[in-house]
Formats: structure tokens, sequence, C-alpha cells
């Protein structure tokens, strides 16, 4: 992957990054190498949605409705966020 | 039900001490399983006095480690050594911690490992590999790691970790013996189908102190390197992570050393000695408790070495006024013993240390005559 991310671009959490739920802090963790990132609950829905099947214009449609807010807002923040993530290889995308 | 009883606090109920609330728990636990390695790299973090195998601590006992270490907060567990495939219960070992709910990071320079023996430790849930590199030959390679075959075994290693899919990190040590290869030391990160790579400039400490004057860099190397990276990151955008631990000698400022102490991460040695940091051994009047015969938590939170260096309140002047206090920490308590002779000096590395022209005064010195030869790591020869 290089340049940004597009709503046609399918993510994926790769092998070896995963989602965990912190019992001690109380808070989702995304868990990769050499990082532990502790997530807003923002964060945890973007990235609880990631099944490399479903594109970034459909995660966002279907938060979007969840959390009943646009959809071009919800878009921008979920390439922002995911175009960071990527940039670490946290996130890739199919 | 039975009523539960309240404590009362009766007006006179002085604490006879004050108490200071519990440290936030930390996040990172390096489980050193052994001090043995094939490899004997003149840089090594480990004490220059290794633990004797038979003082090692069982699987058992890394297990019930592990349980303690996420119920007090641990997340990421890195298993580390030595070699920590010198270990014959490795699988177990990372079984145990997988089991105890840690992710699990083997930091491993690849020899003890076969393709065998990594698909077990897949199947045990290991999550992700740190292969270290020495060079990106063999000639610098088993020079530095004074190991013969030690490179040609390692790219076995790390295609068979291709194979199986395992996350791979390649840790890159440089110094003046290898920096003229960063450029390609950062190919074959890529060609090996690493998703990140650390480039570690030797931190002096440990070993790599004895061999300060082997490993001292040039300030030449050094513009390159940051000159090398900053091209890669462009280059690599998207492929291939790229973090870079500059040396801090050449830095304006410390690092902010283990995030500050006790404050993120604990390292347990291979026979249970719990440290904040792997060269807090070098502080003298340091004392530091094992898990064998005090929980981890209690350690933590109330162990004497922890609490040493805790928070700033320890620090003098210039850090106490300083706008950088609670960015860096005042730097590295074991660089300030090492360089100022003490513990709670600022870090000698700081522009606005006293100490700053001692350090300044070994660059110029060590950078510009001929490298001494390694002393090579050892066990029983400190």
């Amino acid at each position: 992957m290089t340049g940004p991310l597009t709503p046609r671009d399918r993510p994926f959490l790769p092998r070896g990054v995963r989602l965990h739920h912190d019992r001690v802090r109380d808070l989702p963790v995304l868990l990769g190498p050499e990082t532990a990132l502790m997530l807003d609950p923002v964060g945890h829905a973007v990235l609880a949605e990631l099944d490399g099947a479903r594109d970034i214009a459909a995660i966002s449609a279907a938060l979007a409705e969840r959390y009943a807010a646009p959809v071009e807002v919800i878009e921008a923040d979920v390439i922002e966020f995911l175009g960071n993530m990527a940039a670490q290889r946290l996130v890739e995308v199919a | 039900m039975t009523a539960i009883p309240q404590p009362t606090l009766s007006p006179d109920a002085t604490p006879a001490r004050l108490v200071r609330p519990p440290p936030a728990p930390p996040l990172a636990m390096l489980a050193e399983l052994t001090h043995r390695c094939p490899l004997s790299c003149p840089y090594c973090s480990n004490p220059l006095e290794l633990a004797a195998r038979d003082s090692e601590l069982t699987t058992a006992e890394w297990a019930e480690v592990f349980r303690q270490a996420v119920a007090l907060g641990v997340l990421q567990l890195h298993i580390s050594g030595g070699e920590p495939a010198s270990r014959s219960d490795l699988v177990a070992i990372v079984a145990a911690a997988r089991e105890a709910g840690l992710y699990t990071n083997l930091i491993t320079s690849g020899i003890g490992l076969t393709g065998v023996r990594l698909d077990e430790l897949d199947a045990a849930g290991l999550d992700h590999v740190q292969l270290s590199l020495q060079g990106v030959n063999a000639g610098v390679a088993d020079f530095v790691g004074g190991y013969r075959g030690g490179f040609d075994r390692k790219m076995q290693v790390a295609a068979e970790i291709a194979r199986i899919g395992l996350p791979l990190t390649l840790n890159a040590v440089m110094h003046r013996h290898n920096l003229g290869d960063l450029a390609q030391t950062i190919a074959l990160a890529h060609q090996l189908g690493a998703r990140r790579i650390e480039i570690a400039c030797v931190q002096f400490q440990g070993w790599a102190l004895k061999n300060r004057a082997a490993l001292q860099p040039t300030r030449e190397q050094v513009d390159e390197a940051k000159r090398v990276v900053a091209q890669a990151r462009r280059d690599y955008a998207g492929k291939l992570a790229i973090d870079f631990v500059p040396p801090d000698y050449f830095a304006d400022f410390p690092k902010a050393c283990m995030n500050g102490w006790g404050s993120t991460g604990l390292n347990v040695t291979p026979d249970g000695t719990v440290l904040p940091c792997h060269a807090a051994a070098t502080i003298p009047g340091l004392s530091f408790d094992n898990v064998r015969t005090t929980p981890l938590a209690r350690i933590w939170n109330e162990g004497a070495a922890f609490n040493a260096f805790r928070g700033t309140d320890f620090l003098p002047e210039p850090c106490q006024s300083c706008e950088r206090r609670d960015i860096d920490y005042g730097g590295c308590r074991c660089q300030a013993m090492a360089i100022a002779g003490d513990a709670r000096a600022t870090d000698p590395v700081c522009r606005r240390s006293p100490h700053r022209a001692r350090l300044d005064a070994i660059i110029a010195a060590e950078s510009s005559a001929p490298p001494p030869d390694f002393v090579y790591r050892r066990m029983g020869r400190g």
C-alpha cells in the first residue's frame, strides 16, 4: 500500500495486530508489534468493523447509521484514522 | 445476608506515615529467560555478571510470573535473553504467556530456531518475532556476533518466519562497524518481508559501555545515518515502518529512558530478579526484589528500587526548573551514574548538564582514534 486510502479499500488488521480488552484499565486496546494503543470508543468502533471484506465506504455507512452522523464526515475520519494506522503497518488493505 | 463491617474514621485516625498512591500499572514486561546465548555481541545489554543456568526460573515459575503480570496490568511481553531459544521449554513458555493473556514478542538472534520449532511457536500463539541483525553480510555480522555461520543461519530462519507468516521486525543494532551499511540494512529488512525495522544505534550500557571505544560512531556517520533514514522513510512509506533510535551521545537532550523510571515497564532477569531497567544493577545501593519471594505487584508498587527514581522529585537543577522535566524525566539514571558518578544527576547527554563536556571529550577522543578490539560478551568473565 502506498498513498492515501480510498473508500474502495478493504482494510483489515494484519496478523500480529489484535483488539484486546484491558481488564485492569477497563479499556479497549490495540496490541501490535511494540505497540499498545489505548482506544476511545470511536477508535474501537472503527477497528472492530475491519474484516477485509467490506470496504471503507461500507464500514463508514454502517458507522454513520449507528451513530446517526453524516456519512461524509465519518468516512473522512475513518480514512484519516486508518491511514495513520496503515503508515505504521497496523492496518493493511485488501 | 450479613452486614459488612464498615471501617470508621475517628478524628484522630491520622496515618502514622504518609502513604503514596499506587503508581500506574506497567504496560510491558521484559522476560530474560536465560543469559545463555550462542552469540557474544560486544554490545549485549545483559549485565557483565551473567546468571548461571542452574539459577534460571522454571517453566512453572515463569507461568506464575505471567499470570501476576497480567493481573497487575501488563499487556505486552518481550521474551528475550540471552538467546531465548536456548531454553528447551521456549514453546511451553510462549504458550503459558498467551494463556495468561499477554501479547507475545520473541526477541531472538534466530540461532536455535528451526522451521519445526517455529511451527510449534506459531501453534502456541506467538504474536510477533523480532530478529536481531548484526550486519548485512556474513563478514560483518559474524565478526560482530562472534559466531561463525550465524548470518547464514539467520537468513534461513527469516525465510521460515516468512513461510509461516509470523509478523517480523528486524532489529538492527548500529555502530561504527556497520553504520555505513545502513541503506542496505533497510533494504534487507524489506527483502526479508519485515513489516518494521528498528534501527537501534548502540546505547552505552552493559557490555556496550565496556566496548564503547570500539563501537563509538563518528559524527559524520551519525549525520549520514539521519539522511539515510529520512530518505528511506520516503522510499518505503506504507511498506516498511522505520523506527530510528539515534545515538544519544550525539543528541542535545537525553532520551526519556524507560519512559520514566518505574512508569511503564519492568524487567525480570533469568533468576527472577525484577529490575526497573536492564542496567539498574549498575547503580550502587539499589536493592532488588525477586519474584520467587515477593509478589510482582508488591515489587512494582512498593519495591525500593522502583521507587528510588519514580517521578521527578529526586531530580536536581537544571532539571527541576526545566520545561523538559516532564518530557525526558532528566534522562537515564544509569548513564548519569556511569558518566557523572551520581544516579540522581541530570543525564550528561543534556546540553544543560554540567557534565556534558565530559561526554563531548569522550566522543572526540573515541571517534578520532582507531577502534580497539572488541571485548566479546562471555559467561563468567565480566
